[in-house]
Parts: C-alpha cells; structure tokens; sequence
C-alpha cells in the first residue's frame, strides 16, 4: 500500500534512498542474531576437545552423560559412552575431553575412577558417597598423545606433578608393604611406595618409592633401606624395648631409611637402585662383600645344625650355614655330613686388611690365607649354643694339639678341617669331674668313719640301760603318788571352793544392794550428814554471835542485839527452803 | 465482504495511537498528525511486513542456540547436570511426568514454532494479497497475540526456581545462557507480531 501511494508522484530517488536505509536499518535485528548464533557455533565448536576412550575393568558408578572426569577437582570432561570391549572382559568409558584438557591426552596420563575407599592408610572419596563416583586424571609429561587409555583400579599413590624422585627398592619379598605404604626418614613420613612386582626371573620383588622434596636430598649413594613393618620387641640388658615407627605401620608396613652418619655418600640420582633390608640392624650393619663358599666334613651327626645357622670366629659372626648334605665314606665304612658354610669376608674388618695378602682372585686369597690358618690349628667344630634347644652353630677355632691336616689351596669348594669339637667338649668336661672325683680322699674318709664307729661300739651300754630301768621305774611311782594327790584335791578341795565362792557372791550383792541408789543405809546416811551440816550452821552462828558479843555469856542476851547483825538474819528464814 | 466500505474510499484514516478517524490528507501533505493525540497518521503500519519478517528470522536463528544451549543447571547432592529445553522434556517423560513434559513441551516448543509459522503464514499471504481464508487468518492473528506471551513461562519457571533452590550442598538450581536465547526469542516473535498490521490481511480484497 505504501509502496504504491509513493509510486503516484514522481519518482524521486531521495525517499528511495531514505526507504533502503530505513529497510537496512530492521535487518540488523537478524543479523546481529544471527551473528550471536554463529558466534556459540564457533565457540561450541571449538570448545569441543578431544574425544579418548579409557578402559577400566568394571564400570560400577560410572554413568554415561553424567559421570564428570576431574583433574584437581576441576571438570575437565564428562564420559559420554560407555560400552563393553570386543571381548567383554573390560569396559571402555568413551570420554570427551574440555578444549583446555588437552594435555591430559598424554600417552602417559593415568585415568581411575575415584569411588570411597577404606583402607589402612584413611578414608578417602567420602564426597562421592553423595557426589556418585568420578573418573580422576593424573596428567603424564610424555610427548606422545594417545586416544586409548587403560585406566588404575586404584588411585595412584603419588600424583605426576608431585616434587620429588622415585627410588627402586629389591626384596625377597614383599611383607606387608603395600601400594601407598609409607617410606619414614627419622620416622617422619616423607615418601611412599609407589609400585611393586616380581622381577622378571620372579626372585625378588621390585619395589618403586617416591620421596617428596625436599626429602629426596636424604637420599644418598650411602643410604641404606630397611622394612620398619610390625614390631621389634627386644629383650636386652637396659630391659624391654619395643620398636616400631608408627602404630600405622604395624598394621600396613612401612619402609624406613637412613645414611650413616660418619658416611654420608654422595647425591644419587632418580631410580637408583637399593636393596631393602629385612631390619634395620642389618640395614646399617656395614656391607657384607661377597661371600665365600667353604665346606666343611664333619664326622659325627649333627643333629640340632639347622640351615641359617651362624658360623661364629672368634665370637664374630662372620657367616651362616646354607647346606647339609649326608655322604659316604667308604674307606672308613662311615656316613659323613657335608655342610656347606657362607662366610663374609668383609665382616673381619681391619683383621682382614692386616692379614691378608694380596691377590686378584678372592677365592684363591682366601685359600691362601686360610692355609696358614689351618697349619696352625684353625678347625671348625659344631657346638652347642643352646643347650635347652640343642642347637648347634659352626664355631671356627684355634684347636690346641689339632692333628696336623692336609689343606688343598686349589680345591674348589675349599674344605675346612674339622675337629669334633661340641661333643668332645663335653665328653672332656665329662672326664674332668670324674677325675675330680677320682682325686678325693675316699679312703682316709673310710677310715675316719670306722674309727668313730669302733668308739661308739666301746660306750657300756648295759649298764646305762639298767640305770635307765630304774630310774624310770621311780619315775612311774613318783606319777602314782602325783595323781593320787589330784584325785584328792579334785575329790575335796574343789566343792569346797566352789561353796565359799558362792558365798561371796552372795555377800557381794547384799553390799551391793546396800550401796544401791535407793537403799535406806545410804539414805539414812544422808540424812544424818544433813543433820550434822546444820549443827554445824548453827555452831557458826553461835560463834559469830559469841565474837560480837561476848558480854552475853555473862549477861544473856539483850533484845536490841537482836536485829544488829545483819548477815545471819536473813539466812535463818532461808535455811528451810533450801532443806 | 465488497460491501464494506474501504477507508481510503471514504478518505478516512485510523489514529495508530488513539483510534480517531480523522480525514486522510496524506495524499496531500506527506506526513499529518493525528488532532487529538499528536501520534503519526499513517494509514498502514511502515515496513510492518519487513519488519516483521526481520524480527522472525531473528527470532528463528536464536531459536537455535536456546534449544542447543542448556537452560537450567541441576545439581542435588553434589552430582549435577545442565539440561537443555528438549532433554529436560525427555527426562521428564521417562520418569513418567506426562504432565509436566506435555506442560513444558506445549510452552517451549509448540507454541514457540506454530507462533513462527503462524506469523510466516500471515506475512507471505499478506505480500501475496490472498483473499483466502481472511477471517480465520485474522483470529489466528488474535491467537497469536494472546497465546504469545505464555510462552515466556520456560522463562519464568526457571527464574523462579533459581531463586528458590539454593541449598548450597544439597541442590542448586542455575540458569544458563539457553534461557536468555530462549527469553530473546519469545519477545522477538512478540515484537514481530507486533509490528505485522492486521489490516494487512484485508488488503487482498482491494482490488
């Protein structure tokens, strides 16, 4: 309408232009929406990181379009599908990753779904009882990006951002360490065990820890490692002594470490190697060296010498038995004991560096050195350590008189002679007190003893035995006459007495009844001594009068004195109110 | 319907702002003002079609985002999740809500496309001059007007239940950007039936 109400008049391009202005001016509203609308496209689009899939044995709490992943706590994406692998044993949570979560796309970035856990070392993931579970991240730092992760069943122990370097750590066996069991320094807790597994040959186990910095600067060439799980509990000369390095670590394990003091060692570098200790004695003790393998022939059985039994010098340990084994001897028709001892060197100490003489090849050095040893009487023995238990240990002795033996320097295994030393011991032992006993004066004894007895044959023992007849004859009649004269007193003397203690009782309740409260004897005593108190008033009175006015003996006395003394008159009335 | 006499046979003209008719003398001066309330005579809206096409597009485009955008973000006991206008309808549908999801589904969806092709249908057969179905187009012009702003009550919902639901560990309950497309968009198709002029739909009979 409009359009055409302008189209009557001359067409001018002025409102033509005003009108395209005008019309432009409406369409901004869509432009600017549309804008708008591209621009959420874009930002949408570009928002949109990447897309990984990560395995995990099972997907108890994980929901698809729901469960968030959280590095830090931060969302950084959200699993959108979760479906069963080819072969059904896994489950893979297809998870789309924010545009800022890129570099958790690392080949080595580890995904485990944080659920609550109660375990030895706390309580963790309670906000998930609420929260439901969600899948954790642990960025890596390798170069290489991956789209397919294979997630932890367990939260790992130490996160990739963590300062600090990882240590490895060879045991026999694991004990009760565990993933995450603590490592202490001077029983402070600054690392924990990160892994563990079976080397490849399976002989020992592979422990990887991690110390926090600054801690990992404690940490040298030098230090030793030791498993500070459980209790140590000795018994020694101070007393009772419990060991342990916290009450958590008797329950999970823990490993502790130390360097000794006056050998410090030098900084190592991360994943260095060390051997974890079964103690911590043995931790410090100093380094074994290598060991040597010495067999030793006994002849005797040797029942009570179990494998691990210490082989002692001199009173120093300096090894242990690894091995018995029985042999034969045919020459001597007689069943031997080989047993196989491992003997550490190094544990002489300076004895060793001032003994030995130098040379390449240990075992050779040690045959040498022993070959001397051996000439002048060095023989192992198997001796009893205790004698309740009957264990035996190897002892290596100096023997006095040893029967001189031949010793092979170039036999390999080298053999030690032996002296059958724990029983001979104790046969000698045995023999000496017999002879102890053989050495007593047994006959002078004898002698003194028949000479006594022959004077105590020589005492008159009839005539003392008549003596005794006698006398205990008059005995017996003296007790006649003794028991007559009670009989009599029993008879005589006992009523009578009896009788006259009667008699006294009764005398003693009449004086009783006399002294009684209301008896008329003591009232009548009263009474009288009442009489006499007022005799002697008036006596008084008498006197008083008397002392005033003596002319009345002579002359009698006078009215008018009468009332002059004061004092006694107003007693006189009183006197009977008081009776 | 030829019987009705048209407003510029009679030279007459409706005030936009008071409903006087006065004289129509724009033929004459251009542009004349109306005597009792001082607004523009005019005797149809300007550029109500192109601009009503204008703000419908807009509207469309926005559309989009308000139903690919989440409008509300949910979390109760710490485990939360933003839900767009279709999810929140399909959530509740498969949790047995007809209700709710047919409430929801009828405010935030139906109305909001039949307002758009409602408003399309009027402005192309307006452009066309169609003679067909003028009085049904033409209530369903007064629909429109009237049902158009109830579909501001997504908007509203969410408002409302923001504010309330705030228990801080338990639940929360937040708006997202979804809801502010959405809310554009309704007041966007508001003001393009707006500015489409009714008579418009009567014009076809003027030839």
């Amino acid at each position: 309408m409009n359009a055409e109400s302008e189209r009557m008049p001359e067409p001018g391009d002025p409102p033509m232009i005003r009108r395209r202005w005008h019309v432009s001016l409406i369409w901004l509203v869509p432009a600017v929406a549309a804008l708008i609308g591209m621009s959420m496209l874009a930002r949408a689009w570009l928002s949109v990181g990447p897309e990984i899939s990560v395995t995990f044995r099972t997907a108890n709490g994980l929901q698809a379009g729901k469960t968030l992943v959280k590095f830090k706590e931060v969302t950084v994406g959200m699993v959108s599908e979760i479906t069963l692998d080819e072969d059904g044993s896994h489950v893979v949570a297809t998870i789309s990753l924010d545009k800022k979560a890129e570099n958790l796309t690392r080949a080595d970035t580890r995904f485990w779904v944080v659920r609550p856990r109660i375990g030895t070392h706390g309580v963790s993931g309670v906000d998930t009882l609420l929260s439901g579970a969600y899948i954790g991240v642990d960025g890596g730092s390798s170069i290489v990006t991956s789209k397919r992760f294979t997630g932890l069943e367990a939260p790992p122990a130490v996160s990739g951002d963590t300062p600090g370097r990882s240590f490895v750590l060879h045991t026999d066996d694991l004990g009760s360490l565990d993933i995450g069991s603590p490592v202490y320094y001077r029983r402070v807790q600054v690392g924990r065990v990160t892994s563990s597994r079976l080397d490849e040959d399976g002989r020992r186990v592979r422990l990887q820890i991690f110390i926090d910095a600054p801690h990992d600067r404690f940490v040298t060439s030098n230090t030793r490692f030791w498993n500070a799980s459980g209790v140590d509990v000795s018994l020694g000369a101070d007393g009772f002594r419990l060991k342990t390095q916290s009450i958590a670590t008797i329950v999970s394990g823990g490993i502790a470490f130390a360097t000794p003091e006056h050998n410090p060692g030098d900084p190592i570098s991360e994943n260095a190697r060390y051997v974890l200790a079964s103690d911590q004695a043995s931790a410090m003790a100093p380094p074994d060296g290598p060991a040597q393998y010495i067999r030793l022939c006994f002849e005797q059985p040797l029942q009570g010498l179990s494998i691990g039994a210490p082989v002692l010098f001199s009173g120093v340990n300096l090894g242990k038995v690894v091995s018995m084994t029985l042999d034969y001897d045919e020459v001597k028709r007689r069943f031997l004991t080989m047993v196989g001892i491992q003997i550490y060197p190094e544990r002489l100490g300076r004895v060793l560096k001032k003994l030995q003489r130098p040379d390449a090849d240990p075992q050779r050095q040690i045959a040498g050195f022993l070959s001397d040893m051996v000439a002048h009487g060095l023989r192992a023995q198997a001796r009893s350590g205790n004698l309740l238990t009957g264990q035996l240990y190897v002892s290596i002795e100096y023997v006095p008189n040893a029967p001189k033996v031949a010793f092979d320097e170039s036999a390999r295994p080298l053999t030690l002679p032996t002296a059958s030393g724990g029983l001979d011991h104790i046969q000698e032992r045995i023999a000496s007190i017999v002879g102890k006993i053989d050495r007593l004066p047994i006959e002078a004894i004898g002698k003194k003893l028949g000479r006594i007895v022959d004077k105590i044959d020589g005492l008159p023992f009839g005539s003392i035995g008549e003596n005794l007849d006698t006398a205990l004859k008059d005995m017996n009649g003296t007790l006649l006459v003794l028991d007559r004269a009670l009989r009599q007193l029993d008879d005589q003397v006992l009523p009578e007495t009896v009788k006259t203690l009667r008699d006294a009782q009764r005398t003693l309740d009449t004086a009783d009844g006399m002294l009684a409260e209301d008896a008329p004897l003591r009232h009548d005593l009263t009474q009288t001594l009442r009489e006499a108190q007022r005799a002697a008033r008036s006596l008084r009175v008498l006197t008083d009068f008397l002392g005033r006015y003596p002319e009345s003996l002579l002359r009698g006395r006078r009215d008018e004195h009468v009332d002059v003394p004061p004092s006694p008159a107003p007693d006189m009335p009183r006197e009977p109110e008081r009776n | 319907m030829n019987e009705i006499p048209r407003a510029r046979q009679l030279r007459v003209v409706a005030c936009h702002g008071c409903g006087l008719v006065c004289e129509d003398t724009l033929d004459e001066s251009g542009n004349a003002r109306c005597p009792r309330c001082g607004a523009a005579l005019r005797r149809r809206r300007p550029d109500s079609v192109a601009r009503a096409w204008a703000l419908l597009i807009a509207a469309l485009i926005l559309y989009i985002p308000a139903n690919a955008l989440p409008v509300m973000y949910t979390r109760l006991f710490g485990r939360g999740g933003e839900s767009t206008i279709m999810s929140g309808v399909i959530e509740f549908w498969r949790s047995g809500s007809y209700e709710i999801a047919l409430v929801i589904f009828i405010a935030s969806i139906a109305v909001p496309c039949a307002k758009f092709l409602t408003i399309g249908l009027l402005l192309t057969s307006a452009r066309r001059r169609s003679v067909r179905a003028m009085r049904e187009r033409a209530r369903l012009y007064r629909l429109i007007e009237l049902f158009g702003y109830w579909s501001m009550l997504d908007v509203a919902v969410v408002a409302i239940v923001s504010a309330l639901v705030r228990f801080q560990a338990l639940s929360d309950i937040e708006p997202r950007i979804g809801i502010l497309f959405f809310g554009v968009v309704v007041i966007l198709t508001m003001l393009s039936a707006m500015s489409f002029d009714p008579r418009l739909t009567w014009d076809g009979d003027d030839e």
